[in-house]
């Protein structure tokens, strides 16, 4: 009895033990900072022990020199040029060499091209040619993805021919059929899902062209009618995806969501939508890049079924909110992002808003005129310095992260001074407002982020 | 000198053991020779036996060991009966129920939900069988069947979960999957779907008799502990021949919040408590899906989700503004 006693509590604290030191399980203490208004719970939490292993891991190798414009057209060069024919040949040897070193730094050029005929459209070479198309399109076309930061082949590749986060369809439970054990696409601890039970491929069902309704939760309070809404099982589906954004992310829920109400547009943070897009992003490259390839591709390449490998969340994000930690590497490679891009069409300024005990007031790109609401918003400040003969209000200034550091400043500084102008118009006396020293914000919301264009204006 | 305590005894008494009341005419007989643990002594009684299974018992432990092993056996098929994967993945394996496409199918087949439904009728039925018997060993004792009634809560519960709303529904895939990690995707995707299962009224009600059962658990333990150095434990005796056990006790919760339960009422009220956790509860799944189809809706429809202040610029549905391409 004693024995056994015994023999039990030290195979308890075996699996308790292995439970805790496991791969994966990281010491506390977390940071965490606080995204949405108090009390609900939307925070992100983040290790400060690995962010220098993170850099690391995802740090871009430096750009090679630019070559000088003006030099004739690659066409004039080499032969059965039929993507890259608007670059002249400096430009796209440099190019070339680069995707080298992204895409086969071990293997060399003869990765894709046949040493004897660089012409020649060996297998590899045309998924090369499709991949750089696909990168010019999200470089252009999902800008509401991608903003200006961009994508290059490195952004999946990492030095690796195959990416290492890529997906082919899953054949399925090989016994699936039989007489009984049918797991019914799920229940397993499967690494697509984050090791939950949940509906194991999050991918075939929603990333492909004409992917599934990922919405489950109902826009009105009452049912439409008996079985008329969606199933649970489509529910777990929909979280199984979830779950694949949130491992491929490095983030909780509360990134896009204020978790009281999944669904609800009005209380999500502004990365909701860009998600949103990038969603839309991967079922068309899926559909129209990577799914015609399964004729291109080697053999060796293709999953189970035959199928092409297709991209998700992953294949860029490796873990991250941001592929390589937000760098822009697309600036040193203009060649990437297609030529002759429509400019994008200016989306509207936001309206001045009230947070708590601040007024916001955003601005156009490059522009310091100040929004015809703002006086209206402002009122509520005036009418506390009024009453109050020592408060001080304090402005601050932001500008995008895009563009020059100096011009920003300086737009910055303009629009601050802007917001002066209107408090005085309003009766304050300017030594009553300070105007504080503008700050740059890294934000990726949608294109040039319209919310980094902005003035702060507090009273103390 | 060693002495007699009432939670961990030090002294346990051993003579003869003890047989209990004579069976009616018609009973089955009592198993097994009873026999003495010392370990379990220290926390309870320390004969062993006999039990009375009787009829019910028989038949309730049979189908429940039928469920178990249809559940078991479906597992152990899933891993394609690899022993040490069943091991493994044990935490992650289930039955589930039949998908949507079969609605209330009777006899779905096996593979695609019969073996759940199979498994579902033979837990039931092991459950109410050893509800009977709960009933009627209380019956057989003479005593009240306030046990066998608070058990009745938690089928309810059980039953609402797996029978009742899924009829209501019109499909057995609203049912729970058997399994460990599976049930409680379930419960998550469930709330999720129902549009935040924290903002259902019942399950507000269900959620504070949990608590509540848990804080008058922790009271009364405390208190009839407290008092056992005179003879508080003895509550039966008390609540007839009130000592001065008891009357400490009243007046020590008299004292420290004006109110006492009697010995006798401290009683019912961790009954009702104990009780109404899976009844509210139970009433709140049944509501869920069939009269309201989103909670967070329905609570800012009626005022109890409050709203906060905004504080990320205004975000749109990308799906209505057409941003879709």
């Amino acid at each position: 009895m004693k024995l056994g006693v015994s023999i039990s509590a030290l195979i308890v604290l075996f699996l308790t033990l292995a439970m805790l030191f496991r791969a994966g399980w990281e010491r506390p203490p977390m940071q965490s900072e606080q995204l949405g208004y108090r009390g609900l719970g939307m925070v992100e939490t983040d290790n400060p022990r690995t962010a220098a292993a993170r850099a690391a891991l995802n740090a871009v190798p430096a750009a090679t020199p630019a070559v000088p414009a003006g030099s004739p057209p690659a066409t004039s060069v080499y032969k059965n040029v039929q993507v890259l024919n608007d670059l002249g040949v400096g430009e796209f040897t440099r190019l070339m060499v680069a995707i080298t070193a992204w895409v086969s730094p071990q293997e060399g050029c003869n990765y894709c091209h046949n040493p004897s005929d660089l012409a020649a459209d060996v297998p590899n070479k045309v998924v090369a040619r499709r991949m750089i198309e696909m990168t010019r399109h999200i470089n252009s076309g999902w800008k509401n993805h991608v903003a200006d930061t961009g994508v290059t082949c490195y952004t999946c590749h990492r030095g690796q021919p195959v990416p290492a986060y890529v997906w082919t369809t899953d054949p399925g439970q090989p016994h699936g059929s039989r007489f009984a054990g049918n797991r019914a696409g799920q229940n397993a601890p499967a690494v697509s899902v984050g090791l939950t039970s949940l509906p194991m491929d999050p991918f075939a069902p929603f990333l492909t062209k004409g992917g599934g309704e990922i919405r489950v939760q109902s826009a009105a309070a009452l049912p439409a009618g008996r079985g008329a809404g969606t199933s649970i099982q489509q529910t777990e589906a929909t979280y199984g995806l979830m779950m694949h954004i949130s491992q491929s992310l490095g983030a909780n829920c509360t990134f896009c969501h204020n978790t009281r109400s999944f669904f609800d547009w009005d209380s999500s943070t502004p990365q909701r939508a860009t998600a949103w897009h990038g969603i839309r992003m991967v079922r068309e490259l899926n559909g129209a890049y990577l799914e015609p390839l399964a004729k291109a591709f080697v053999p060796g390449r293709l999953g189970p079924l035959g199928d092409a490998p297709k991209l998700n969340c992953g294949t860029c994000h490796q873990g991250e909110h941001k592929p390589l930690l937000g760098a822009n590497m697309l600036k040193d490679y203009p060649e990437l992002a297609a030529k002759g891009k429509v400019a994008a069409v200016a989306p509207p300024t936001p309206e001045p808003v009230l947070v708590g005990e601040t007024v916001i007031i955003f601005f156009p790109v490059a522009s310091s005129a100040l929004h015809d609401a703002a006086p209206r918003v402002l009122e509520v400040l005036v009418v506390k310095l009024k009453a109050n003969p020592k408060a001080r209000a304090t402005i601050s200034g932001y500008h995008s992260a895009t563009g020059d550091a100096a011009q920003n400043a300086e737009l910055a500084k303009n629009r601050a001074m802007t917001v002066q102008g209107a408090l005085k118009a309003a009766g304050i006396d300017e030594k009553r407002v300070v105007l504080e020293k503008p700050a740059a914000v890294q934000a990726n919301v949608v294109g040039e982020d319209p919310t980094s264009r902005r003035v702060e204006v507090k009273v103390q | 000198m060693a002495h007699y305590q009432n939670i961990f005894t030090a002294v346990q008494v051993r003579g003869h053991a003890e047989q209990g009341v004579a069976l009616e005419p018609g009973s089955w007989s009592r198993d097994g020779t009873p026999w003495f643990s010392y370990w379990l002594g220290k926390i309870g009684d320390a004969q062993i036996g006999p039990i009375y299974l009787g009829f019910t018992g028989v038949a309730s432990l049979l189908c429940g060991f039928i469920a178990i092993e249809i559940i078991g056996l479906n597992m152990f098929a899933s891993v394609n009966w690899d022993p040490v994967q069943f091991v493994r993945q044990l935490p992650w394996l289930a039955l589930e129920p039949p998908g949507p496409e079969w609605g209330l199918t009777v006899f779905v087949p096996l593979n695609e939900g019969g073996w759940w439904q199979m498994a579902g009728f033979f837990l039931t039925t092991s459950i109410v069988l050893w509800w009977v018997r709960m009933y009627r060993r209380a019956r057989a004792l003479r005593m009240g069947t306030h046990v066998a009634w608070a058990f009745a809560s938690a089928i309810f519960l059980y039953f609402t979960l797996g029978w009742l709303r899924p009829l209501l529904m019109g499909s057995w895939s609203e049912a729970v999957p058997f399994g460990i990690f599976p049930h409680l995707d379930w419960t998550a995707a469930f709330s999720i779907r129902y549009g935040n299962l924290f903002y259902n009224p019942f399950h507000m009600l269900s959620i504070a008799f949990l608590y509540g059962s848990a804080l008058l658990f922790a009271m009364h333990g405390g208190t009839i502990l407290a008092v056992s150095r005179f003879g508080g434990e003895r509550e039966l005796e008390q609540v007839t021949d009130r000592g001065t056990a008891s009357e400490r006790a009243a007046l020590f919760w008299r004292w420290t919040m004006g109110f006492n339960a009697s010995m006798e009422s401290i009683h019912r009220w961790a009954w009702w408590f104990a009780v109404l956790v899976t009844l509210t509860g139970g009433i709140g799944i049944l509501l869920t899906g069939t009269v309201v189809d989103n909670w967070y809706l329905w609570a800012v429809k009626h005022g109890v989700a409050p709203s906060y202040p905004e504080v990320f610029p205004a975000v749109a549905d990308p799906a209505t503004t057409g941003g879709a391409k």
